[in-house]
């Protein structure tokens, strides 16, 4: 067997069956194999898109995304793809070209360092110097993807590794001294934690993107109904819980709901499961939760004490802790594990700061615009985001309420995520509509792809909301740089309707209330590929806590759903006592 | 960054290429200031040991210490006790000598510290040292008076005393 065989064998062995990508002079062997083989290959029209597509299919399937991409100017335009799966702990295996092992080290034609340049934004690499090393080399690709805390794996394929003859073998066991995750929580700690919570007046629960990850959901909702603590989230945390349930504050932080900023700096324990306290998350750390001990749970030992000192650390699996923590609260006494005053308090608190979501102004409002769309759509539906005032009016209005429904770019913040992210997340779950709301600026960095989505019949709804501004940052010069909007503007161009009808897909504007709707509805029944072009008001903002300030900091109004107007005060519950 | 220590860390990886690149990108990327690393084959087949020494808080030690944990090439990391430690380096030192009378002092001096002469020429001596780095840095402040041409120095490689392994 040659060493472009044993590739496409070992992916369909991994249970692969499309992988996105984009050929070039190295690949020649490889993509020579791929033409009569059954696995997929979907031919993107950028690799960053190619990329992004493997990550937005892994968060919505939760398996290994695939992406190659050719030596030289192919890797390196991978590379954006593949930090941004990194720095959100997702699953993708990225297959890069290289020259062939005789030329490596000479500068030849398009040889780049790969295995140089992805070592920071991986969670490993290989270089494959023989065909035989192949097999092995992608099974443990696969395992170390996608065990303990997930993340993008390179492997670098010298051209002539392509096409060296081997005598194929079934890859042996894994090996991998230097790799064993911790999965079960430590009893002792679990123990500790429990008591920290059974002693705590007024616990909140902060659940990251690792409750996604590890599938805990159910577990998330069981155990904050036991204890009676409210949950908050952050950008990554979207949709571990329904938002609609009455424990669900909404997302914390920079671009948080009110609610959940005000509760954090009163609670007195703070349990936060798979959330790596990332700035845009607490705001200044020294802030936040003050008067909170803190329960961390995460698989990466490393997160732990990173940004913020805790007072109760569990390694481990979130699913397997939060149901260790059910099992020993579950025994305890119920007056021990009853906060129902606190929560009810929250709850009441909340309730006078829902956000305000009807307005019937044109042109339109974002949040008017989000209520559209959430109506329009049904709970099994994927949303995407861009990046910018998009992703956090998205975040903060939307209603998430499955896991995996909800994808966006949180570490990185990459602009241009959306919508190849959205094409991924359609071939993983061609069952579920999925829809992706982008900002004008981020859609037109990667829309040569609509000729992806076009070609392949791939029918996702691109909504562009169309402010004709670098919204988030002219959002900034606005609050924080005198109104000097500089190079914020995007002008006139382009016609995003007649862009999107040259690549052939349906498109449409939408300007005054109802129409989006409507024409959601539409673009998904016609089951085509379709962009919504969504003018809005460019001069919308959404409060927000500057950067290095505390969570209570909070800058502009948010405007909520009450009779009457005046600034919504919040009462701390009782003194605010330690947890034990 | 007054409170900041010196550590001793004792790495066990896997002898394949690239791994000296990831553990001193590492350090780089997350900030973390490497005064020192070396790096040899160890009692085990396929793996080498690598001892680094780092200045920083326990803080900072204790993310360097779970960063390179982390590595899949990495297989175990320990911060040395250097109470229980032996840290051990090698130094060459190649002395400037004019005269027949500064030849004798400085292979006196080198006698002193348990070094040798490992190389003669007529205007030169070369000198071989191990020992602690400070005792090292001791002998170089010696001969300094007599004009050295040149030091070439390992940097320290460590163990812990007793049956302790990592
Ligand atoms: C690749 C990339 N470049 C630059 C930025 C910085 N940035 C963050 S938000 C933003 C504005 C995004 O504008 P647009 O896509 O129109 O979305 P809006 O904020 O208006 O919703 C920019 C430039 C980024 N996040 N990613």
């Amino acid at each position: 067997m040659k060493g472009g065989e044993a590739i496409i064998k070992s992916l369909m062995d991994q249970g692969v069956e499309t992988v996105f990508g984009y050929p070039g002079g190295v690949l020649l062997p490889l993509y020579d194999v791929l033409y009569d083989s059954d696995l997929r290959h979907i031919l993107v029209r950028h690799e960053q898109c190619a990329a992004h597509a493997a990550d937005g299919f892994a968060r919505a399937s939760g398996k290994v995304g695939v992406c190659i991409g050719t030596s030289g100017p192919g890797a390196t335009n991978l590379i954006t793809g593949i930090a941004t799966a990194y720095m959100d702990s997702s699953p993708v295996l990225a297959i890069a070209g290289q020259v062939a092992t005789g030329l490596i080290g000479n500068d030849a034609f398009q040889e780049v360092d790969t295995i140089g340049i992805t070592m920071p934004i991986t969670k490993h690499n290989y270089q494959a110097m023989k065909a035989e090393e192949i097999p092995g080399m992608i099974r443990s690709a696969f395992y170390i993807a996608s065990t303990g805390r997930n993340g993008p794996v390179v492997i670098d394929l010298p051209k002539n590794v392509q096409e060296e003859e081997f005598e194929y073998e079934l890859a042996k066991d894994i090996e991998l001294p230097g790799y064993k995750p911790t999965m079960k929580g430590h009893p002792l700690q679990v123990k500790k934690a429990a008591k920290m919570i059974m002693n705590s007046k007024k616990p909140v629960i902060l659940a990251g993107g690792g409750i996604i990850l590890s599938g805990a959901s159910k577990e998330l909702l069981k155990f904050a109904n036991m204890i009676h603590a409210p949950v908050t989230t952050s950008l990554m945390g979207k949709g571990s819980i329904p938002e609609d349930d009455p424990l669900s504050l909404g997302m914390l932080g920079m671009h948080g709901r009110k609610t959940s900023n005000l509760i954090i700096d009163d609670c007195d324990c703070l349990i936060s499961i798979g959330c790596r306290f990332s700035d845009r998350t607490t705001g200044s750390i020294t802030e936040f939760a003050k008067n909170a001990k803190i329960v961390h749970i995460d698989v990466d030992p490393a997160e732990i004490g990173k940004n913020v000192d805790v007072d109760v650390p569990i390694v481990g699996d979130a699913k397997r802790i939060l149901n260790d923590l059910i099992n020993v609260v579950g025994k305890a006494k119920d007056e021990n594990k009853n906060h129902s005053d606190w929560l009810k308090h929250v709850i009441d608190f909340k309730n006078t700061c829902m956000p305000r979501l009807s307005f019937d102004d044109i042109p339109l409002k974002p949040q008017q615009v989000i209520k559209e769309l959430s109506e329009a759509i049904d709970q099994d539906t994927i949303v995407t985001t861009d990046v910018g005032q998009n992703q956090m009016w998205m975040a903060h209005y939307f209603t998430s309420r499955n896991p995996r429904k909800f994808i966006s770019s949180g570490g990185l913040g990459t602009m241009g995520f959306g919508f190849p992210a959205a094409m991924g997340a359609k071939i993983a779950m061609p069952d579920n509509d999925v829809v992706a709301v982008c900002g004008d600026g981020g859609f037109l960095m990667v829309c040569q792809d609509l000729a992806t989505v076009k070609e392949y019949d791939i029918p996702v709804v691109i909504c562009v909301l169309d402010n004709r501004r670098l919204g988030m940052v002219s959002q900034w010069q606005k609050l924080f740089y005198n109104k000097r909007m500089s190079y914020t503007d995007l002008g006139q161009s382009p016609d995003f309707v007649k862009l999107a009808e040259s690549f052939g897909i349906s498109a449409e504007r939408v300007e005054k209330p109802g129409e989006m709707y409507e024409t959601v509805k539409k673009a998904i029944r016609s089951d085509e590929p379709y962009l919504i072009d969504v003018i809005i008001d460019p001069d919308e903002i959404l409060p927000m806590v500057p950067a290095g300030c505390g969570l209570t900091e909070i800058v502009g109004e948010y405007k909520v759903e009450r009779e009457t107007p005046g600034e919504i005060l919040y009462k701390p519950m009782g003194t605010n006592k330690g947890g034990e | 960054m007054d409170e900041s220590k010196t550590h001793i860390i004792s790495a066990l990886v896997l002898h394949k290429p690239g791994v000296l690149q990831r553990v001193a990108g590492l350090f780089t990327r997350r900030g973390y200031n490497i005064e020192n690393i070396t790096v040899g084959t160890s009692e085990q087949e396929n793996l080498a040991r690598m001892t680094i020494i780092a200045k920083g808080d326990e803080k900072v030690l204790e993310q360097v210490t779970k960063q390179l944990n982390k590595l899949i090439d990495v297989i175990k990391v320990r911060d040395l006790d250097p109470e229980i430690t032996v840290k051990r380096e090698l130094c060459l030192i190649k002395v400037h000598t004019s005269t027949e009378k500064n030849r004798s002092e400085i292979i006196q001096y080198a006698n002193i510290f348990r070094g040798r002469i490992i190389d003669v020429s007529p205007e030169t001596l070369t000198i071989e040292i191990t020992g602690s780095p400070e005792k090292i840095e001791a002998l170089i402040d010696l001969v300094r008076t007599f004009g050295i041409k040149e030091v070439a120095r390992t940097g320290p490689t460590a163990i812990s005393r007793g049956n302790k392994t990592i």
